[in-house]
């Protein structure tokens, strides 16, 4: 070993890995394997977490899109009439018949989310620790009241419209299905967001990420949330206001 | 990483020089900080596009330009969200590439299934709708 390494010469290859030498155990080709593809070859200069959270958000991408994709499929292919969502999900408040109202209002509080989020991650960078916490819990709030909405949308469609996944008395039987389909995987999106920005949230407080040195999964949580509230833009675009 | 280290002393010139790329990005001040100013900036838009997207329902608007200016609201808002609120428009463009270009694909799916969609209901048209 020894030997070998006096005759290596001196300005060392990136190729010049663990690779040679004595392999005693399988355990050191598994390192030595390891070392070669983590050695000087990043191919993201963003910390781990920052680049599978895109990597995941990438996939849930493609995931939302089927969802969409077949509802643009069903409502083309539907020789019946498509529910107007603008009909459908509008409220009448003091005698007054509003369309798309709470739609509306579950709009304005993802972005308002949203803004809390990025100031979260603001503060997170500056260690303040208070106002990071503060801001995510307020995140989360606002998630939890659009799930709230969501409960109430789904009861008065389900109970007051009679919609079904099976069909509707309004027109094409798809509407149901893909209305159950979308928002109840974005809802649940929003819900676990909710859970993981109170765990954030939480060890903010108690210190945890001064402790790690560095804030970063406040920004990588962010991303999370905000790719929810984007999904949200696509999915109030194109089935509720198409 | 550092039994690998003790383990493969040969290794020691490429492990120093990687832990050394990961002090450097890895420094909490070195993540994504922008002025507070920016986001309100953002925020503020994201407000006033939603407000305009919602219009086009209240007023009612049909047709071409009803599809055009959802579509174009939705665009912006995304691009927003995306670019500033999730830090793209200061990543690297490795990245930037990956985030952007990877989805790129699904236009491929959509297109395929708005072709098979119309065929769907031309099919239905002809046969069970008299």
């Amino acid at each position: 070993m020894t030997e070998q390494a006096s005759i290596r010469p001196q300005p060392t290859p990136v190729l010049d890995g663990p690779m040679d030498g004595p392999l005693n155990t399988p355990l050191d080709g598994f390192r030595g394997a390891t070392a070669d593809w983590s050695a000087d070859k990043q191919a993201f200069p963003v910390p781990w977490g920052k680049a599978m959270m895109w990597i995941f958000l990438i996939s849930d991408t493609f995931i939302f899109t089927c969802f969409l994709t077949s509802y643009m499929n069903v409502r083309m292919s539907t020789t019946e009439i498509w529910p107007n969502p603008s009909e459908v999900f509008a409220l009448t408040v003091g005698g007054a018949h509003i369309p798309l109202l709470l739609i509306a209002i579950m709009t304005m509080i993802l972005i308002t989310s949203s803004g809390t989020m990025a100031m979260a991650v603001n503060f997170g960078y500056q260690r303040n620790r208070k106002r990071t916490a503060a801001l995510l819990f307020t995140t989360a709030a606002f998630g939890v009241s659009f799930v709230c909405m969501q409960a109430f949308e789904w009861t008065k469609l389900i109970v007051d419209e009679g919609v079904r996944p099976w069909g509707n008395p309004m027109g094409a039987a798809q509407f149901g299905s893909s209305f159950f389909m979308i928002t109840g995987f974005h809802g649940l999106h929003v819900t676990g967001g909710v859970i993981y920005l109170s765990v954030v949230a939480t060890r903010v407080l108690n210190g945890f990420y001064d402790r790690k040195g560095t804030y970063e999964t406040v920004e990588i949580a962010g991303l999370y949330w905000h790719f929810v509230d984007l999904v949200w833009v696509f999915i109030f675009a194109l089935f509720y206001l198409w | 990483m550092d039994q690998a280290v003790i383990q493969h002393p040969p290794a020691d010139a490429t492990h120093a020089s990687a832990s050394h790329a990961a002090a450097t990005h890895g420094s909490a001040e070195g993540g994504q900080q922008h002025p507070i100013r920016l986001y309100l900036w953002i925020w503020t838009l994201l407000f006033v596009l939603s407000a305009c997207s919602y219009m086009v329902d209240y007023f009612q608007l049909h047709g071409a330009l009803r599809w055009t200016l959802i579509l174009l609201f939705m665009l912006l808002k995304a691009g927003f969200i995306v670019s500033i609120f999730m830090h793209v428009a200061w990543e690297r463009l490795a990245l930037k590439l990956v985030i952007l270009v990877t989805p790129l694909t699904l236009l491929v799916l959509i297109g395929l299934m708005a072709i098979e969609g119309d065929y769907t209901f031309l099919t239905r048209i002809a046969s069970f709708v008299r």
